[in-house]
């Protein structure tokens, strides 16, 4: 992994927490640094830490203040931050993921083909191509933010919010993709559709994803998506590789 | 099992306790009690655990009875209560009898009143707690005709306790700390925040309330974008066009809206108590004042159970007085003589 081209800065989040934040703006390797930073502060397992969570360019620490206080917790993240720079040891864990891209379940797919300049096909097979990680958790419970596309996906969210999305959908804005999980308007443009619940609160293992995982989707038939989708057992036919 | 009736529900009734922490990672706030300091001012009381789940009441209660004596403490909002026609006082605990009916009306004082029975309520945990997280789709709001499984009362005979009465419903200046995106505004903006008169504004919910002031927009420098990054309740959210929001227990985990600074736990609660109207005034404190402040909730338990004080009821208040035997320990005055 290469240095940041700024230097880390420690922030005070809420009277139990400081804040990493690695940049201002996203880039993948700001993003890299977070996901790469939280695994490892989380691994340290550090006295009086409570939680440990990344979002797309920075990682909040959370600590007990009956138990250690910011001067200990912000020097022992000074010191990790040293030991981090060159750390890099890619995702821990392979998702792949069945899509459909027929007609019935990818509304606007021709409309972001254009906007990339490829044909929907070509658009099915950069997708499928692309090994994509969950660069952020949030929105909705479990929601993943999954990057980075090629830079002609730089394709600007809509402006006219599409009012509902089945749950499952994928859809698109800048460079990234959403499989959606919130009862919620937005502006990401509809191009696929799973079966995977990235959240079943209901379960033992509520949440899918951690941040940092790796998604591969496979483009499947409609015919097939629909077999796959009533059989609930598989989570949308689903499978986890464990990496390292 | 001991069980609750809900006969009457206002639009606002969860269940909640002291929250689901550890789940930022994956987009889930904590959640909890809209109000903490409430469920530790009712378990003090009660002398029981504070992580214990309880009901809490937006702005309006409902009706409830039980199939079995329970001690209950209502804290938070003050809203008029009745047990069967027997005033409820607020801070305090009391014996909701099995079959009687308990009333509580709308709050007069506050907006989040809490209902705990001294057993807890007892429905299944998830994720490790009992609380209702609507935005997260975990449990529901509850509804006339709901019933819900409680477990006993550890200490049917605890003598009755109230605590002293503490008013943060009237908001007032509100103390904030720094974070990470204080500096995205400019000093005269930081100032000029302090120096208005803010009103919570008429939306509110267990996610956040808006604020309402009149005159100077509190922007960011021209032209900076933010890329989202994580949130956490007490943050104060400015919008694009200059609105401020303020981030209560349910708030979402990443948010994309400049935020100005942190309301402290302490105050927390006064945010979410001020009824639309109250007025609101900032003050910011450096980090080091703000960090002073944390105070552990075993401390915090701790000292509201030493400030608890036995209930001594006025006579008048009691409205079968002549059902109680008002002497004890009257003999004949023979009793060491008899076999």
């Amino acid at each position: 992994m290469t240095a940041l081209d700024q230097t880390p800065e420690l922030l005070p989040l809420g009277i139990d927490g400081v804040l990493v934040r690695f940049a201002t703006t996203l880039t993948e390797d700001a993003n890299a640094h977070a996901l790469g930073f939280r695994d490892l502060v989380q691994d340290m397992a550090l006295v009086g830490v409570t939680e440990v969570a990344s979002s797309l360019v920075s990682v909040r620490v959370g600590f007990d203040p009956a138990q250690t206080d910011r001067a200990t917790v912000m020097g022992a993240l000074r010191s990790l931050l040293e030991q981090h720079q060159t750390k890099d040891e890619g995702p821990r864990r392979l998702w792949r993921i069945p899509a459909a891209f027929g007609t019935d379940f990818a509304p606007q797919l021709g409309e972001v083909a254009g906007m990339a300049g490829l044909t929907p096909q070509q658009a099915i097979t950069e997708i499928e191509a692309t090994q994509v990680r969950v660069i952020a958790i949030g929105f909705a419970p479990g929601q993943p933010y999954l990057g980075m596309l090629p830079d002609h996906w730089n394709i600007p969210r809509q402006t006219e919010l599409t009012k509902k999305l089945p749950r499952g959908a994928l859809i698109t804005a800048v460079r990234q993709l959403i499989i959606w999980a919130a009862d919620a308007p937005t502006g990401w443009r509809h191009i696929g559709q799973t079966a995977f619940r990235v959240y079943r609160p209901e379960t033992t293992q509520p949440f899918a994803f951690e941040p940092g995982d790796a998604v591969q989707f496979q483009a499947v038939s409609d015919t097939d998506f629909r077999a796959i989708k009533v059989n609930t057992d598989t989570n949308g036919g689903a499978t986890c590789e464990v990496l390292r | 099992m001991p069980t609750l009736t809900i006969h009457k529900a206002g639009p606002g009734l969860t269940v909640q306790d002291l929250g689901r922490p550890g789940w930022k990672a994956q987009g889930l706030s904590t959640g909890g009690a809209a109000d903490p300091l409430a469920l530790l001012e009712s378990a003090a009381v009660l002398g029981v655990k504070p992580s214990d789940a309880v009901i809490e009441m937006m702005g309006f209660g409902g009706t409830f009875s039980m199939d079995e004596d329970m001690r209950i403490a209502l804290t938070g909002a003050v809203m008029q209560a009745d047990i069967d026609g027997e005033a409820v006082a607020h801070n305090t605990t009391h014996v909701l009898p099995a079959g009687a009916k308990l009333i509580i009306r709308a709050a007069s004082k506050g907006v989040y009143g809490y209902l705990r029975f001294a057993g807890g309520i007892a429905t299944a945990p998830i994720m490790g707690s009992r609380a209702t997280h609507l935005t997260a789709g975990i449990g529901k709001r509850l509804e006339a005709g709901d019933t819900l499984p409680l477990g006993s009362d550890p200490d049917p005979s605890g003598a009755p306790q109230k605590l002293p009465k503490t008013d943060r419903f009237a908001g007032g200046t509100i103390r904030i700390m720094p974070g990470p995106q204080t500096d995205f505004f400019r000093k005269e903006a930081q100032r000029a925040f302090c120096a208005a008169q803010f009103r919570r504004g008429q939306s509110g919910n267990r996610q956040g309330i808006k604020l309402e002031h009149k005159g100077n927009i509190f922007g960011t420098s021209s032209g900076l974008t933010h890329v989202s990054d994580l949130i956490v309740p007490g943050d104060i959210q400015i919008t694009g066009a200059g609105v401020s929001y303020i981030l209560l227990a349910e708030c979402q985990t990443i948010g994309g809206y400049p935020r100005i600074g942190n309301v402290i736990p302490a105050d927390l609660p006064k945010i979410a108590q001020a009824p639309p109207g109250t007025p609101l005034q900032f003050q910011f404190l450096t980090l080091a004042e703000a960090d002073a402040t944390a105070t552990a909730q075993t401390d915090q338990l701790h000292a509201l159970t030493k400030s608890c004080q036995p209930l001594i009821r006025d006579p008048h208040d009691i409205a079968d007085l002549l059902g109680y035997q008002l002497i004890s320990g009257a003999t004949p005055g023979d009793d060491l003589e008899r076999p």
